[in-house]
């Protein structure tokens, strides 16, 4: 018990308590089953992604090229479903998409591994490079008719039920899609040699070496790891948003990266948990969903999301301080 | 049979030669010694050993097997372990997990049995008989502790050859005892250590057998007891190190820097001393004695809390780097490369830097023929080794970039100069030209104060020297100043 009360993830999800108490006083809405399934789908995206920036950080690097990776492999997979009118079953969607985003995440891995380059200069550069490619080579235009699979996947939810308002609300499949990638993430973390280097790598890069690890190979699998994370999610947002936009998602970097640092991941690398990544990623969605939920403004959203952010890099921060002072 | 053979080992780092047709033979169960001053080759030849380095001509034979391309994973499995001066420890990681990681990896495995980890770290600990909580994180550990459990990890691999490189550096006199003692249970067990140092003490307590490396080649060779330590300073300089002292005439005048119940709370407490012109004092202690601290707050960088400083008879206040600066007192940092280099910039840059606000026109940009003259002078002055001033500082061997260090605080004409370590890392010619610059400056009028724990270089420059412990001066050696008596205050600060 004294452990837990300890660690980063109780205080984050001790906040994230207190905020859903307050906001659900304000507004009783906050507690409907619409509300919460609804907050439980927008979590969907943010946290596949957020995942995958868990991997990156703990082994002390930083991506943001994921939203591009998922936009190519969302984008590409749609318009080559809608140049042959595809009926098929909705899980080769995801296969391609995971195909192209592994192949992307490839080309992350073999330059920052290759030229030893900072993480963030190289995911800068293919973040931009990425999107620009599908948007020079691929198309511009907005996909708004989704072929027939994608469609019925985008309506699949248990637990339905009907509201007192008359309208149908559901369980959609994709958080059980993020509970088994959470799952995946957290044993590959927890019980793999390789996952136990991505945090040994960013706790000592050469003391890493030394013991035998290969570090071509834990960042070639990290980044190929976060490629096949980015085209799954690539999929799922297409089909929450039910387009295929090749302008969408490049920004939400920003969200992810403060989820995941909220949840307790070090931007220095060789920390971080599954648990509290899910649980910053919680508190960002409900932080944003209920400003809402309480009438204010949603450039709001901005703004709180980059204080929150802050104060999530500033209080380990500080608390180091205070230790090195003793 | 010869555990390990390394026949005719040459290494270069961008065509400069670290290793020259270096051969080196060890038998099981040998405790030999490699020594060396800084930058002899030690550290590349070990690291050829483990396989981190390649090298570029030569025969490695491990154990019967020659090796072409030895990795560092084939090196652990053919039983030869290193203990890195970091330890190479993961500090995010438990006790048990840094334990264990080693096996773990070597035996292949890819997926992770805590209940596993933990067992394999049990036995690591018990073989050294110590008592360190298995599920702390290492970055929480003491020193020793982490030594502790990195020599316990080399353990694991049914080592049969173990690389300590200067294990002892950190270490209290008796935790060093501990530490032999455990080699010779090795020996015991015909598990061979090759021990790195340039502790000539050490040397001559531990080994059967020693090599002495000087600029990269294999100088000498042979059994520890056919050496005595005037050989050993000997094959390791390369000649009769000069024992000429310091001398310094007392006048009295008012002292440059006088220091008066100074302190820092945890730090340092009741320091008090004086420097004269020309006077060339040395402050030494063991690690964590708190000299370094003192330094920093003579610098400005971590302010006294009371006590008084005074320069020329006149109290200053030294609450920031600048009002030192500005108050006369210049410092050299103990690391050189983080502390006190731009590494990226040039030589030039790095010595004008400190004058910037001296060297400006009329309309305050930096006057660049006034900081072109400073640099050539000092280049010239201190003898800095370099085709052009215009070259990155990185570019520079650790001697010469000492000096640069060196230049940049005495083109500010200090008063009073704060050495920290001034000659860690650096190689012999250059010491001995960074000592006679010491000296010079002191007749010059300069007051010198070195912080160092090498014995020699403080009883050769040195006219007095306080022992430091625990934050407090607790010794003065003035005429009675000699290497046995520093000694002596060393064993006795237990």
């Amino acid at each position: 018990m004294k452990q837990l009360v300890k660690t980063h993830e109780f205080y984050v999800g001790l906040i994230l308590l207190a905020f859903s108490l307050v906001v659900g006083i304000i507004n009783p809405s906050f507690f409907s089953i619409g509300n919460l399934f609804g907050l439980l789908k927008s979590n969907v995206v943010t946290g596949i992604f957020a995942l995958g920036v868990l991997l990156v950080l703990i082994s002390g690097g930083i991506d943001i090229s994921f939203p591009a990776v998922a936009v190519v492999s969302m984008y590409m997979t749609g318009q080559l479903f809608e140049s042959i009118g595809y009926a098929g079953p909705v899980i080769l969607a995801f296969l391609i998409a995971i195909v192209i985003g592994m192949l992307l995440g490839t080309i992350n891995a073999a330059i920052i591994s290759t030229f030893r380059l900072p993480t963030l200069i190289v995911t800068l550069g293919t973040l931009s490079a990425y999107q620009g490619f599908v948007l020079t080579f691929v198309d511009t235009r907005i996909i708004n008719r989704l072929t027939e699979p994608m469609v019925n996947y985008s309506r699949m939810e248990i637990l339905r039920t009907t509201m007192d308002s008359g309208q149908t609300t559901g369980l959609h499949v994709s958080i059980f899609v993020y509970l088994v990638l959470a799952l995946l993430t957290a044993a590959i973390l927890r019980y793999t040699t390789i996952g136990r280097g991505v945090y040994a790598l960013g706790g000592d890069r050469q003391a890493t070496e030394r013991a035998g690890f290969s570090i071509r190979k834990i960042e070639f699998f990290i980044y190929i790891y976060v490629g096949f994370l980015a085209g799954i999610a690539g999929i799922l947002h297409s089909a929450h948003v039910r387009n295929a936009n090749p302008f969408d998602l490049v920004g939400s970097e920003l969200n992810v990266i403060a989820a995941t640092v909220l949840g307790g991941a070090t931007i220095g690398g060789g920390r971080g948990t599954v648990v509290g990544t899910l649980l910053g990623v919680m508190l960002i969605t409900v932080m944003n969903n209920s400003l809402i939920l309480l009438g204010i403004p949603s450039y709001w959203q901005r703004l709180t999301t980059g204080l929150i952010l802050l104060v999530a890099v500033a209080v380990p921060q500080i608390n180091h301080m205070r230790r090195a002072r003793r | 049979m010869t555990f390990i053979e390394a026949q005719h080992i040459h290494k270069r780092f961008a065509g400069v030669y670290a290793l020259k047709d270096v051969s080196l033979e060890i038998e099981p169960g040998e405790i030999r010694c490699l020594a060396g001053e800084n930058g002899s080759g030690k550290s590349t030849l070990i690291k050829v050993i483990a396989g981190v380095y390649r090298a570029d001509e030569g025969r490695l034979v491990i154990d019967g097997t020659p090796h072409e391309h030895l990795t560092p994973i084939d090196a652990i499995r053919a039983g030869v372990q290193v203990i890195y001066q970091d330890f190479s420890l993961f500090p995010n990681l438990t006790v048990a997990e840094n334990l264990a990681t080693n096996t773990r990896l070597e035996q292949r495995k890819r997926l992770v049995d805590w209940a596993a980890m933990r067992r394999i770290a049990q036995t690591a600990l018990e073989r050294i008989k110590v008592d360190i909580p298995l599920e702390v994180t290492v970055g929480e550990l003491s020193v020793a502790d982490k030594q502790l459990v990195a020599i316990s990890r080399a353990l694991l691999h049914d080592a049969k050859l173990v690389i300590m490189d200067e294990p002892t550096t950190a270490l209290t006199q008796h935790e060093v005892q501990n530490l032999f003692s455990v080699i010779t249970d090795l020996k015991a067990e015909g598990i061979a250590t090759l021990f790195v140092s340039h502790k000539l003490r050490e040397v001559l307590d531990i080994s059967e057998k020693l090599t002495i490396l000087r600029n990269g080649q294999k100088v000498a060779e042979g059994g520890t007891d056919t050496f005595d330590e005037a050989t050993i300073t000997y094959h390791m300089t390369g000649r009769e190190v000069s024992d000429e002292r310091f001398q310094y005439a007392r006048t009295d005048q008012t002292p440059l820097l006088r220091v008066s119940d100074l302190r820092r709370a945890g730090l340092f407490d009741s320091v008090s001393f004086d420097v004269h012109p020309g006077e060339i004092i040395g402050i030494t202690g063991l690690l964590g004695s708190g000299r370094t601290e003192l330094a920093l707050s003579l610098f400005g960088v971590l302010p006294a809390d009371s006590g008084t400083i005074e320069i020329d008879g006149a109290a200053v206040r030294i609450d920031s780097i600048q009002a030192a600066i500005d108050a006369g007192i210049s410092y050299v940092p103990e690391d050189r490369l983080t502390e006190g280099l731009f590494l990226e910039q040039t030589i030039s840059r790095n010595i004008f830097v400190s004058i910037l606000d001296r060297i400006k026109t009329k309309l305050r940009f930096v006057d660049f023929d006034a900081a072109r003259a400073t640099v050539d002078r000092w280049i010239e002055e201190l003898n800095i080794a370099t085709p052009s001033p215009e070259i990155p500082a990185r570019a520079l061997s650790g001697g010469n970039q000492q000096r640069v260090v060196l230049a940049r605080w005495l083109a500010t004409g200090a008063k009073v100069l704060v050495l920290n370590g001034p000659t860690v890392g650096v190689d012999v010619g250059s010491k001995e030209e960074i000592h006679k610059r010491l000296r010079l400056l002191a007749a010059s009028g300069v007051g010198v104060v070195i912080m160092s724990d090498d014995i020699p270089e403080l009883v050769q420059n040195c006219n007095r020297v306080f022992v430091m412990h625990k934050g407090s001066f607790v010794r003065e050696l003035g005429s009675e100043l000699d290497d046995a008596a520093l000694v002596a205050q060393f064993a006795d600060l237990k």
